[in-house]
């Protein structure tokens, strides 16, 4: 768990220029580029997906247990739903989960590290042990415990998400902040008389966000990854189409019908690998270290 | 090692363990309804209810409440599951030995080939291996650990016919000593290998970026210099200083691997603590899935201080931070 490094300082400068040249950085190497395409395709499939999708996913419309055909390109269930009405809508569901799990990881790291690293002492010695006792809770039984007592559903499931994926976050933004609050900007806007919150807001912490952001790309990877994992263990939000829920009912038919597993998980693999990829090459360019 | 040092993680344990039994604790007293119907589960005779009301002292005032579940908790007394008509820990207990099992070789394989795959792709010197290896830890890594095994399954069980497809052992068959040893081998490999594949991943990438490192410093150029083969100073010169990172991932990995374990079981009917998780859910047996939360993190924390103890062994500036 010490393995998170502090980040390494890098320049201060949040103008248009250097936004341009993180995007250039990371379009120009090539699994940054493979990891930007993934991520943009699959958001542009989850905005416009009703549009996409040939079938209601839910509707039952074509012959039972079919292999990919013209009609239907990646085949039809055991209800005679089409899988790839399913796959699409499927995106939804996963890139909701995780762009909604995202903003309150983003929130609630960024505040736990800014005020653990612009106070620190007694302030920051508590926030890191209660970061540490976050980062241990075993996060996908801890979900399950929530839907045992809450019923399943999207709502819950974001909230125990977000609120036991911050840890690795707060340490990075925190990382951030102690070398930023050094530096000679900070000390000029202390010396113009900016109150403390108004320099964490203002000064530190658009700086501290790259780093932060690169992260965010590697957690919400992770997040996905469990919100298909519960939905394949039947525990999903029966009312939304979900790539977990396709793949458990796919187990069902593993001997008769191998389209039903192999393209609810290519989707999957195909978000993971965008995201921690996009992740990676963020990292590599803004020279922070994990 | 310093006792202080041993003395100061250990103390650590105690607030996680804390907010542990404060998150579950809270979960109950928020759940919709009567706090006994969240603990118990919907199934149940007044017998039962007052049984359980009793035991967790849900008529005493919630100071004294808090105090019941954690004595209850850390005394390792989940209450009985109304479902099976036997206590949880016996239940759970019965499970462990098949998902140790699983998860351990897991940990074995994960650690082994990772450090295999991470050695091979940071000392090859042409790109091609080196990118076709990264590749496909890449993948692994990224893989939903169900669709691997559904995969596992389609092409290597009932494809190929070189495996088993579902459970532990052979039904029906009284094989013993080496026979029964060797079947259940025969059954555990295609879901150690599955669960293996993301810490693989993890285990590999981690090595290659120690490895490259540190086979480009300086004591690592003076060894060469010497004359020593290439392979006696990558193991002894890079890999020693390389395996610190490894090392310390273990803990967390553990947490990773018992998570991935509950889904490898239901893929391959695996009779482990997951499939008893998963039954436990569908029959609304809330002790039992309380019991196996509170288990699991419980002993993620400890494995997570252990890790930390080693670590702090094998490399002493550790102690110092």
């Amino acid at each position: 768990m010490s393995a998170t490094a502090d980040g390494v300082p890098f320049e201060p400068a949040a103008t248009g220029g250097r936004r341009r040249g993180v995007l250039r950085g990371v379009l120009t190497t090539p699994s940054g580029l493979l990891g930007a395409g993934l991520t943009t395709t699959l958001t542009l499939v989850a905005v416009f997906a009703p549009a996409l999708a040939p079938y209601d996913p839910f509707a039952i419309d074509g012959p039972v247990l079919r292999p990919p055909s013209a009609a239907h390109p990646l085949g039809t269930d055991a209800l005679g739903r089409d899988m790839l009405s399913g796959v699409l809508y499927g995106t939804r569901t996963s890139l909701f989960v995780a762009g909604t799990v995202g903003v309150l990881v983003l929130l609630i790291g960024s505040l736990v590290g800014a005020v653990s690293g612009y106070t620190g002492r007694w302030t920051d010695d508590v926030l890191m042990r209660l970061t540490e006792a976050f980062q241990v809770l075993p996060r996908f039984f801890l979900a399950i415990v929530v839907i045992a007592f809450f019923g399943p559903g999207i709502d819950r499931l974001v909230l125990v998400l977000g609120f036991t994926s911050w840890p690795m976050l707060a340490r990075v933004v925190r990382g951030e902040v102690l070398s930023l609050k050094q530096r000679e900007f900070v000390a000029a806007a202390q010396a113009h008389g900016a109150s403390s919150v108004r320099v964490v807001v203002r000064e530190i912490l658009p700086n501290a966000l790259p780093a932060a952001i690169a992260l965010l790309g590697l957690i919400l990877a992770q997040v996905i990854l469990i919100e298909a994992s519960l939905g394949f263990l039947g525990l999903g939000d029966p009312n939304a189409m979900s790539w977990g829920y396709l793949a458990n009912e796919a187990q069902r038919f593993l001997r008769v019908a191998w389209w039903l597993p192999l393209f609810p998980g290519l989707a999957i693999l195909l978000a993971v690998l965008g995201l921690n990829l996009l992740g990676d090459a963020l990292t590599d360019i803004l020279g922070g270290r994990r | 090692m310093s006792w202080r040092y041993v003395a100061r993680r250990i103390a650590q344990l105690v607030p996680t363990v804390a907010a542990i039994l404060l998150a579950s604790f809270l979960l109950i007293h928020l759940a919709p309804g009567d706090p006994v119907l969240a603990l118990a589960g919907e199934h149940g005779d007044a017998e039962y209810y007052a049984f359980m009301r009793d035991k967790f002292g849900l008529d005493e005032p919630l100071h004294q409440q808090v105090l019941t579940y954690a004595g209850n908790v850390l005394t390792a007394d989940f209450g009985i599951s109304y479902v099976q008509g036997r206590p949880v820990l016996d239940v759970v207990l019965e499970r462990l030995p098949a998902t140790m099992l699983l998860t351990g070789a897991a940990l074995v394989l994960s650690t082994l080939t990772g450090l295999l795959a991470g050695v091979f792709t940071a000392t090859r010197r042409s790109r091609w291996p080196d990118l076709t290896v990264s590749g496909v830890l890449l993948t692994l890594y990224a893989a939903p650990v169900f669709w691997l095994g559904q995969l596992a399954i389609l092409g290597l069980a009932l494809g190929a016919g070189w495996f088993p497809v579902q459970g532990m052992s052979t039904a029906g068959s009284d094989a013993t000593g080496l026979a029964r040893l060797l079947d259940v081998a025969h059954h555990l490999a295609l879901p150690a290998i599955v669960l293996a594949s993301q810490e693989i991943a993890a285990v590999g990438r981690l090595t290659r970026v120690g490895l490259r490192d540190e086979l480009d410093s300086d004591h690592v150029r003076m060894a060469r210099a010497k004359g020593l083969a290439e392979a006696t100073v990558v193991v002894k010169y890079g890999l020693r200083r390389a395996l610190s990172p490894v090392v310390t991932i273990i803990g967390g990995r553990i947490g990773h691997l018992v998570a991935g374990a509950v889904i490898v079981e239901v893929v391959f009917g695996w009779p482990g603590l997951g499939r008893l998780l998963v039954i436990s859910m569908q029959n609304r047996d809330v002790p039992i899935v309380l019991g196996i939360f509170l288990l699991v993190a419980i002993a993620v924390v400890i494995a997570n201080v252990l890790t930390d103890l080693c670590y702090a062994w094998l490399d002493p500036r550790v102690r110092y931070r």
